[in-house]
């Protein structure tokens, strides 16, 4: 199964993420921002890292990428998309997912090694898990404050659209421990923490952030 | 030198008093004018080396030149006052592993499968003291640059900190700014912070040490180096646009002592933009990939002058420069000013005329701005011209590389005998089980030896996904090979108490130190690099401080067997006439075949045997009980003893190798106390241990040549150190929430943590102190 990441000038977690997959199983396919070509990827990673520098808005001038148009495109109709960190950043400002990511409540960029509570184990990024699996894996960011308007958050959390939840400590002030959300279909997630970065013994706190690329495999296979 | 700024005496010779106002100094109108007085001290010239620049010109200099000379004959850029003593490290016997040695960007080391290893400590002292944020940003930007040049990608980069006293005010100021500029830039360039040291004095008060260290990978045949060659290739300049910030940052910051009266510098900072140096590390290593350059440089401390300069003397040609081209932020700089800009993230290439246009091709994919603006000549002159006028012609050697060299007067501190004389033997020990709690209590969680996780929190450890172990580990380790798990292992230390009390001695210490903590973490040391912060060299006493700690550093490596690959040196590090303590910064690089063996320092089960390595003298001489508890600094610093370092190094290498030990530690700073508190706090394992004989010592002395370690099997560890000669002694098993000390007393991890955590948030917590100093709406933050 190819699973593309895209590289935004700025990008510094797409060797991870591409890594990530090819452990999984997968084969990673090099995306450019630049280029308008999906190159028949099966889904998408948006890498963690400072595209575009995160000048204006983290995520902001990502988002009107020329590659973005298509994975919106795609993602309307069904395409898996997975956004990490600042990726997820770029999903918000694309519209493909609610909510905004702000400047930490500490004012700190912070780096930890953090639970998480996997609240929905049936999206397409996330199947692996079983519902409410306590998983950890490191978070490192400085604009990763998770908001929405009150009504708005009510109803994600009504229609089951947080995927993890921060647990054992928020390490952002994120808006009732959010880490992630989903699309309404389950195919598009985003979340502040790095599943990407634990993967092996030897470089993660874990291997619990394996099964978000396994999931989309699984997925893949079964559809 | 006065203070003045070179800005200042910049716009003097452009705007007045008299001959220059209206006229462009050129080659020529020099030559016609050889009386016109020239403000070359301002620029932080002597009049000796002002008439030097007369003899080597046969003329006065252009005010270009003048410019050139200064920046290029600074303190930072010609180690005129170091350059004689550091020649002792090139004197060391030859390593099969140094496969370029000191003289260029950095050092290369063989490390193995065909692979290289460059790294490289720089300082940005001054500049962070102005201004934290963008000093420190930029000291980790200038630092990448170089080790770019040296054809390797970055890979890990580490900081070494010092600041005042930990609850002064003007720390709280500079500290914040320093760590998030650290962060913001090390972060943004997606590089991984692997570890360092944060040290409190109330000698840096008014001068803080911010040393970066940063590391590269690539292959041997890879190596790049800052040369010149081939009549008629380009010169291409590529990455950010010129502007006016950090004019004369080497001849005014690095090179000049801080006046509490000064004017404010703020102008000779420059500023950094990440985001442009991540494109131009990706854009410079497609363009090495594709071998397109013939030589490169980067443009740091001195800018343009350095790297024209060095470009030409390195090569066997002369080079020509057309000034006009060179892309600028700000139109209204003059010619002496754009040689001098030290505007950050920009590169300097020698191009084959044949591949400029694929040259510029790769700049483009990655929006970097690229340039060209000169070529190789035939002849042995560098040569600028500006609106068709010529206003540089120099022999490039005498401005790169035959800048001045002084034996500076040296004399021993008048204090070190009765500093010496203060032994801490005098001072009152711990008398009772509870007063030595209390101060094992005092020193863990003094803002020395406490948690340092407020800062590396700040810090990016997991880009790259190779970082396999980082601060509070003994040293940083990076895999530079997935499939065959060959890594290496880094450790940066400078233990400048003991410097003070005996510079010889203390450099080795460090070294000791540095190597002992590679060692402790499984790998094999192979390689030194150092970055040595001292006061003015123009004081005799602190030229005997610098003198001192070459040599000791230069024997120390001899003994142990190591090359020193290069270093950095950074003087003036003083406030008025108060110097710093002399603090030489010591890097060691070790190799693993296998970095599947490394050694952590946290215990993790319970159960297991406590060993400790190596033998404990009552040593306090500058020990951080004495000063913690008693705020002393005398006596004599802890006998060295490198070959007891060499055999616990080669015990060490051995048990990890072998799989043996579960953990290893080392013991320095606050002796064996800090060693237990980290090893037991890392995943929260306790353990029951035994003292003999004298628990003072045994608890806060630091004697050399020992780490604590835990196993599994420990008849076959004693069985290996016995072999080796390593002595040892059992200290217990092991388990439980506390460190039961028998017949002492106990201390509960829960405790313990309190005590080990709260100290650098209570002290730097305070969000106003951040939001003060991180510019609002300029860093990326994500």
């Amino acid at each position: 199964m190819r699973i593309g990441v895209i590289t935004f000038p700025g990008s510094l977690d797409d060797v991870d993420a591409a890594r990530a997959v090819r452990l999984a199983g997968g084969e990673p396919v090099t995306l450019w921002h630049a280029d308008d070509d999906l190159r028949d990827v099966d889904a998408v990673v948006l890498p963690g890292g400072f595209s575009y520098g995160d000048y204006l808005r983290a995520g902001a001038i990502a988002a009107r990428a020329p590659l973005m148009r298509s994975v919106v495109d795609r993602a309307h109709q069904g395409l898996p998309v997975l956004g990490i960190c600042n990726g997820f950043q770029v999903l918000c400002e694309a519209g493909l997912l609610p909510g905004a990511l702000t400047r930490n409540s500490h004012l700190h960029f912070r780096n930890r090694d953090q639970g998480l509570r996997v609240e929905r184990a049936d999206t397409t990024w996330t199947s692996s898990y079983t519902s409410g699996q306590q998983i950890v894996v490191p978070v490192k960011n400085g604009e990763g404050r998770y908001v929405a308007a009150d009504p708005e958050l009510d109803r994600l959390e009504g229609e089951g659209r947080v995927v993890v939840r921060y647990v054992g400590g928020n390490p952002n002030g994120s808006s009732r421990d959010i880490a992630g959300v989903t699309s309404a279909d389950g195919r598009v997630v985003g979340l502040m923490p790095h599943p990407e970065h634990a993967v092996e013994d030897l470089t993660g706190p874990s291997v619990d952030g394996l099964g978000f690329f396994t999931s989309v495999l699984a997925a893949a296979v079964a559809a | 030198m006065t203070t003045d700024s070179a800005t200042a005496g910049l716009s003097d010779l452009d705007t007045g008093p008299g001959q220059l106002a209206d006229r462009l100094d050129t080659v020529e109108l020099a030559a016609a004018t050889p009386n016109d007085e020239q403000p070359f001290a301002e620029l932080g010239l002597r009049a000796e080396e002002y008439e030097r620049i007369k003899d080597i010109l046969d003329r006065r200099p252009t005010t270009a030149e003048l410019a050139m000379y200064s920046v290029m004959w600074s303190e930072h850029c010609s180690y005129k006052s170091s350059a004689v003593h550091l020649r002792r490290f090139a004197d060391l016997p030859r390593s099969d592993a140094l496969l370029v040695g000191m003289g260029e960007n950095a050092g290369v080391v063989d490390v193995g499968d065909g692979y290289a290893v460059t790294f490289k400590v720089e300082s940005h002292n001054h500049p962070s003291y102005i201004e934290p944020y963008q000093g420190a940003a930029t000291g980790v930007g200038g630092i990448v640059r170089d080790i770019l040049t040296m054809g390797a990608r970055p890979i890990a980069v580490m900081d070494s900190l010092r600041f005042g006293r930990a609850d002064a005010p003007d720390t709280a100021r500079v500290l914040p700014g320093v760590v998030a500029g650290v962060g913001g830039y090390g972060n943004c360039l997606g590089l991984p912070n692997i570890g360092g040291e944060l040290l409190f004095d109330d000698c840096y008060l008014g001068n803080p040490l911010v040393n970066v260290l940063c590391v590269g990978v690539m292959r041997h045949e890879d190596v790049r180096l800052a040369k010149a060659e081939g009549v008629g290739n380009k010169v291409v300049l590529f990455g950010a646009r010129t502007g006016g910030d950090g004019i004369g940052g080497v001849s005014v910051l690095a090179s000049e002592t801080f006046d509490a009266e000064g004017p404010a510098k703020r102008p000779a900072v420059q500023v950094g933009d990440p985001f442009t140096e991540k494109l131009l590390i990706e854009a410079c290593l497609e363009i090495f990939a594709a071998d397109l350059v013939t030589g490169i440089q980067d443009l740091g401390g001195a800018g343009l002058s350095c790297a024209t300069s060095e470009l030409a003397s390195g090569g066997s040609g002369g080079m020509h420069v057309d000034l006009d081209a060179v892309p600028l932020r700000d139109s209204t700089l003059t010619p002496a000013e754009i040689l001098m800009s030290e505007s950050q993230e920009r590169m300097c290439a020698i191009v084959e005329p044949a591949k400029v246009e694929e040259f510029l091709l790769v700049c483009r994919k990655w929006d970097v701005l690229a340039t060209v603006i000169g070529e190789v000549t035939d002849g042995d002159r560098l040569t600028v011209d500006w609106h068709g006028e010529r206003i540089i012609d120099v022999p490039p050697r005498t401005v790169a590389h035959e800048g001045p060299r002084y034996e500076r007067p040296m004399s021993r501190p008048a204090d070190l005998d009765a500093l010496r004389a203060d032994d801490p033997a005098q001072l009152p020990a711990p008398g009772s089980p509870a007063e030595l709690r209390a101060a094992w209590l005092a020193v863990i969680s003094s803002p020395d030896g406490a948690d340092k996780s407020w800062v590396t929190e700040q810090y990016d450890r997991y880009v790259r996904g190779n970082t396999v172990l980082a601060q509070p580990e003994d040293a940083g380790v990076v895999r530079i090979d997935e499939h065959s798990n060959r890594g290496i292992a880094l450790s940066l230390d400078g233990n400048a108490r003991f410097a003070r009390l005996d510079p010889y001695t203390g450099a080795q210490l460090n070294l000791a130190e540095a190597y002992r903590n590679v060692a402790v973490s499984g790998a094999r040391p192979l390689a030194v690099t150092n970055c040595l912060n001292f006061g003015s060299p123009e004081e005799p006493e602190v030229m005997w401080q610098f003198a001192e700690a070459v040599r000791g550093l230069a024997d120390g490596c001899r003994e142990l067997g190591l090359p020193v690959t290069g270093g950095n040196v950074s003087l003036y590090n003083q406030t008025g006439d108060v110097p710093i303590n002399p603090t030489p910064v010591i890097g060691v690089l070790g190799v693993y075949d296998d970095v599947r063996r490394r050694v952590p320092t946290g215990w993790r089960a319970d159960r297991e045997s406590v060993l400790l390595l190596g033998e404990t003298r009552p040593e306090f001489g500058g020990s951080a009980w004495a000063a913690v508890v008693h705020g002393h600094l005398g006596g004599r610093p802890p006998r060295l003893d490198l070959p007891a370092e060499r055999a616990l190094g080669e015990l060490l290498a051995t048990l990890a190798d072998e799989g043996l030990v579960s953990s290893a530690h080392d013991l320095a700073d606050g002796g064996l106390a800090q060693t237990l508190t980290e090893s037991a706090l890392r995943y929260g394992v306790g353990a029951t241990l035994t003292l003999d004989g004298d628990a003072f010592a045994a608890l806060l002395a630091e004697s050399v040549a020992r780490a604590v370690v835990t196993t599994t099997d420990g008849a076959t560890v004693l069985a290996a150190a016995a072999a080796a000669g390593v002595p040892v002694t059992e200290l217990g098993t092991t388990g439980g929430d506390a460190l039961v000390l028998t017949g002492l007393f106990d201390l509960s991890l829960e405790e313990l943590r309190g005590a080990w955590t709260a100290t650098l948030p209570a002290l730097f917590s305070s969000p106003g102190a951040a939001v003060g100093i991180v510019p609002a709406g300029t860093v990326p933050t994500s």
